[in-house]
């Protein structure tokens, strides 16, 4: 280190500057530096473990990254409950009168709850079914797809990398640009139906059927979000073993068999995580769908959380209360979901 | 050789970022010339964003101490996001706004700091009561950067190509629907009439078929037997084919959704639409086809239309009131905005020019008949038009109307259970608002 540092300077004194060297004095610099900071913080780190002891000090490590959390996850998590038991238009909390359960008097005041239009806030529930619709259709889609592409890009064929590459191309696209690009290939004068008109057909308005509208949101989401589901499942295939498969090959086991009981069953915890992730992004789906249908035709993919950012933003009178309280019951279902998967996936586990 | 570092522009650079960072909206100064920025929040239709930059430009050359900076959006960002930005006091000195009644709490009284707060109160006068809050008659917010009436725009191509005469003035909804129905199947385009999906465009009919909207108390009472007219009407149309479900029934909520597109690529035979759009189609449509704007078609209380259009305002929470009030008072000045209306294509909403009626000079003949019809129609504006126009929360109206009659339009639910969620949807929100 002496001797570089020699080096360095003479050439450095020659005005000749050359990466390797800077690179060595960044280096060394750095070195000095961050030593220094340790030096620094060791101390009192050291003094700190002895007095409170040595596990205790994990807390320690976790209370700056906890208090982040605090700030930015569970301060607002208090602050939106806080809002959804006071009315009014007013933003700041201080000009916001009390209510007490009002809002979710308003919003939980139906005939039946199966049906969105005894409901006196309709829109709420008609969101709250279409959401459940969506995340049904698009999980078992999503699972479907996913795991066959991921099955197939498993296999010996020719592109595999291309295919991957292809497969996985939509992930990295904004949600907002697919929706619009999807939008340009359906509406009236798009590429589907100039190619439907091409071959003697009619033009079919997908935007103004409900069928359609719920059918072509369901598509575009999975369209754009497989890759990456499907990445977690072939990473979940290369982990299986490959003697396990040439045993069986040697058993001369069909493959229908190969799959039910040897990849199925050890891919299960990465399917659990897929299942997982895609039943919360079927639940959070907003951006895609607002862009592709507007919630339309009607009301018939007006998902949940586009009723809360209506509610709170496009309306004159920004509702914020109504919109809190319909984001806690959001989140109190989703909790509950997300309860129940956990308890299926042990109980899975666990036999 | 190696080059010297020279450290004083750096110094100076980064001295102007700190105070550019951490002063905020506070004027910035560069040694003796104090200079003011203010932002101003516009959003444009057609050409007036390059129009109102030139006309700063020509403000700021000869008033040294004060910038402009101009904040282009969009539409919706007017709407959805300035109303947040000003209830959390965070918004822009200035702003450029559609929904008067409803930001009339977060808007500048600008009469201490005003050259001639007389010259103000006589032209612009009858629409500074759409910018004050109910009780305030008194206060000169802004002024109107643009006066729009609703009204349809015809493709007179259209008519000759399938040889049908085009209904004359004071022809009701009834001949122009059934017209345009003949031309659209013998010349097959897919939209007879279309509709923008908005609350003025639905009253500006409503108010035709009788709707008076409020009770003689001047409380809302939306659902009347001139708005089940026009609700009935827009139903049949949508089921009969004269109107296209693609405007009204494939959004949920009060989103707005135009035809312009539609009507740009002669795809619409008549487009109920408004005064704002004239520039626009001057400019697209150019020769592809002949186009007019016809005088509203009349219904069986009266052939009026709705009034609206977009004010520029100065905003409450700013530190320069003086300085905003300059700016206006420039911009509001009979030459600047009488130079803003003509290039823009914009009604005048002033009193003084209207009546002497503006020149548009580098208008089409096209274009300066339209702004004819357009603003001969504000003649023809019945009571309850101008009283929605001017009630604060006439937006809670619009989008609830749009909301339900989209839904029945789309066949989710029934004319009658429409009627039922506006009255309630209507009177949830103003109870809201009054908590």
């Amino acid at each position: 280190m002496t001797n570089a540092s020699s080096e360095e300077q003479s050439t450095v004194v020659g005005s000749a500057l050359h990466l390797p060297v800077l690179g060595r004095l960044g280096g060394t610099v750095l070195d000095i530096v961050v030593g220094g900071l340790a030096r620094l913080v060791d101390v009192p780190m050291r003094t700190l473990q002895r007095l409170i002891g040595e596990r205790r000090m994990a807390y320690v490590f976790l209370l700056p990254n906890f208090a982040f959390f605090s700030l930015f996850v569970f301060a607002p998590l208090v602050i939106n409950v806080v809002f959804s038991v006071t009315g009014g238009e007013a933003l700041f909390l201080s000009d916001r009168p009390y209510v007490g359960a009002g809002q979710y008097r308003y919003l939980f005041d139906c005939g039946s709850y199966l049906d969105p239009a005894s409901c006196r806030e309709d829109h709420f529930w008609r969101g709250v079914a279409n959401t459940l619709r969506f995340t049904a259709f698009q999980l078992v889609a999503m699972v479907a797809f996913s795991l066959t592409t991921a099955v197939v890009l498993n296999m010996r064929i020719r592109a595999r990398g291309f295919f991957r590459a292809v497969y996985f191309f939509p992930v990295l696209l904004s949600p907002v640009v697919v929706a619009l690009v999807w939008k340009w290939i359906l509406q009236r004068d798009g590429l589907l139906n100039a190619g439907l008109t091409t071959l003697g057909g009619h033009k079919i308005l997908y935007f103004v059927d409900p069928g359609w509208a719920m059918f072509w949101s369901v598509f575009v989401s999975v369209w754009a979000h497989m890759g990456f589901y499907t990445l977690i499942l072939l990473a979940g295939l290369q982990a299986i073993p490959a003697d396990l498969y040439e045993a069986a090959q040697m058993d001369a086991t069909p493959r229908w068999r190969v799959f039910r009981r040897i990849t199925l069953p050890l891919l299960w915890p990465s399917l659990v995580v897929v299942i997982v992730l895609a039943l919360i992004r079927g639940v959070q789906t907003f951006d895609e769908v607002f862009v592709l249908t507007g919630g339309g035709p009607g009301t018939s993919t007006l998902m949940i959380v586009q009723y809360i950012y209506e509610t709170a933003f496009a309306s004159q009178v920004q509702n914020f209360g109504l919109a809190a309280a319909a984001s806690v019951a959001l989140g109190v279902v989703l909790f509950v979901l997300t309860l129940l998967q956990l308890a299926a996936t042990r109980r899975r586990s666990a036999s | 050789m190696m080059r010297r570092t020279r450290w004083s522009p750096t110094l100076a650079l980064l001295a102007g970022s700190l105070v550019a960072a951490f002063g905020g909206g506070a004027p910035v100064t560069w040694g003796a010339d104090a200079q003011t920025t203010l932002r101003m929040t516009w959003y444009s239709d057609g050409n007036e964003g390059e129009v109102i930059a030139d006309l700063l430009k020509r403000f700021e050359e000869s008033n040294k101490d004060i910038h402009v900076a101009l904040d282009q959006v969009p539409f919706k960002a007017i709407n959805e996001t300035l109303p947040v930005q000003l209830a959390s006091g965070q918004g822009p000195d200035i702003a450029r706004v559609g929904d008067m009644g409803g930001l009339a709490r977060y808007m500048l009284d600008l009469r201490p700091y005003l050259k001639d707060a007389a010259y103000w109160e006589a032209n612009y006068g009858p629409f500074l009561q759409w910018m004050r809050v109910p009780g305030d008659t008194t206060s000169i917010p802004g002024f109107m950067t643009q006066l729009t009436i609703t009204g349809p725009f015809v493709n007179k191509t259209l008519f000759e190509q399938a040889g049908v005469t085009m209904p004359g003035a004071k022809a009701t909804w009834e001949d122009w629907a059934s017209a345009t129905k003949e031309v659209a199947a013998k010349v097959q385009v897919p939209f007879p009439i279309a509709f923008d999906r908005s609350g003025h465009r639905f009253f500006g009919l409503a108010i035709s078929q009788g709707a008076t909207v409020f009770n003689p108390k001047g409380e809302p009472a939306v659902v009347d037997d001139g708005f089940r007219r026009a609700a009935q009407l827009i139903y049949d149309w949508h089921n009969g084919g004269v109107m296209s479900k693609e405007l009204w029934g494939v959004v949920a909520g009060a989103a707005y959704r135009g035809a312009n597109e539609e009507f740009k690529n002669a795809q619409v035979v008549m487009y109920e639409s408004g005064s704002w759009q004239i520039g626009q189609f001057d400019k697209t449509i150019g020769t592809d086809f002949d186009w007019v704007a016809v005088p509203t078609p009349c219904g069986p209380a009266n052939c009026s239309g709705m009034p609206g259009g977009a004010a520029l305002v100065g905003i409450k929470s700013t530190k320069h009131p003086a300085e905003v009030a300059r700016v206006l008072d420039y911009l509001a000045s009979e030459d600047v905005v009488a130079e803003f209306y003509a290039r823009s294509l914009f009604v005048p909403g002033h009193i003084g020019l209207a009546r002497r009626g503006l020149d548009y000079k580098g208008a089409s003949p096209a274009a300066k008949a339209a702004l004819k019809v357009f603003s001969d129609s504000v003649a023809q504006l019945a009571p309850a038009a101008n009283q929605l126009q001017g009630y604060p929360a006439s937006r809670v109206i619009f989008n609830a109307v749009i909301s339900r009659i989209g839904q029945a339009v789309s066949g989710e639910i029934a004319l009658d259970e429409a009627y039922k969620r506006i009255a309630s949807d209507v009177a949830q929100q103003i109870a809201e608002r009054g908590k």
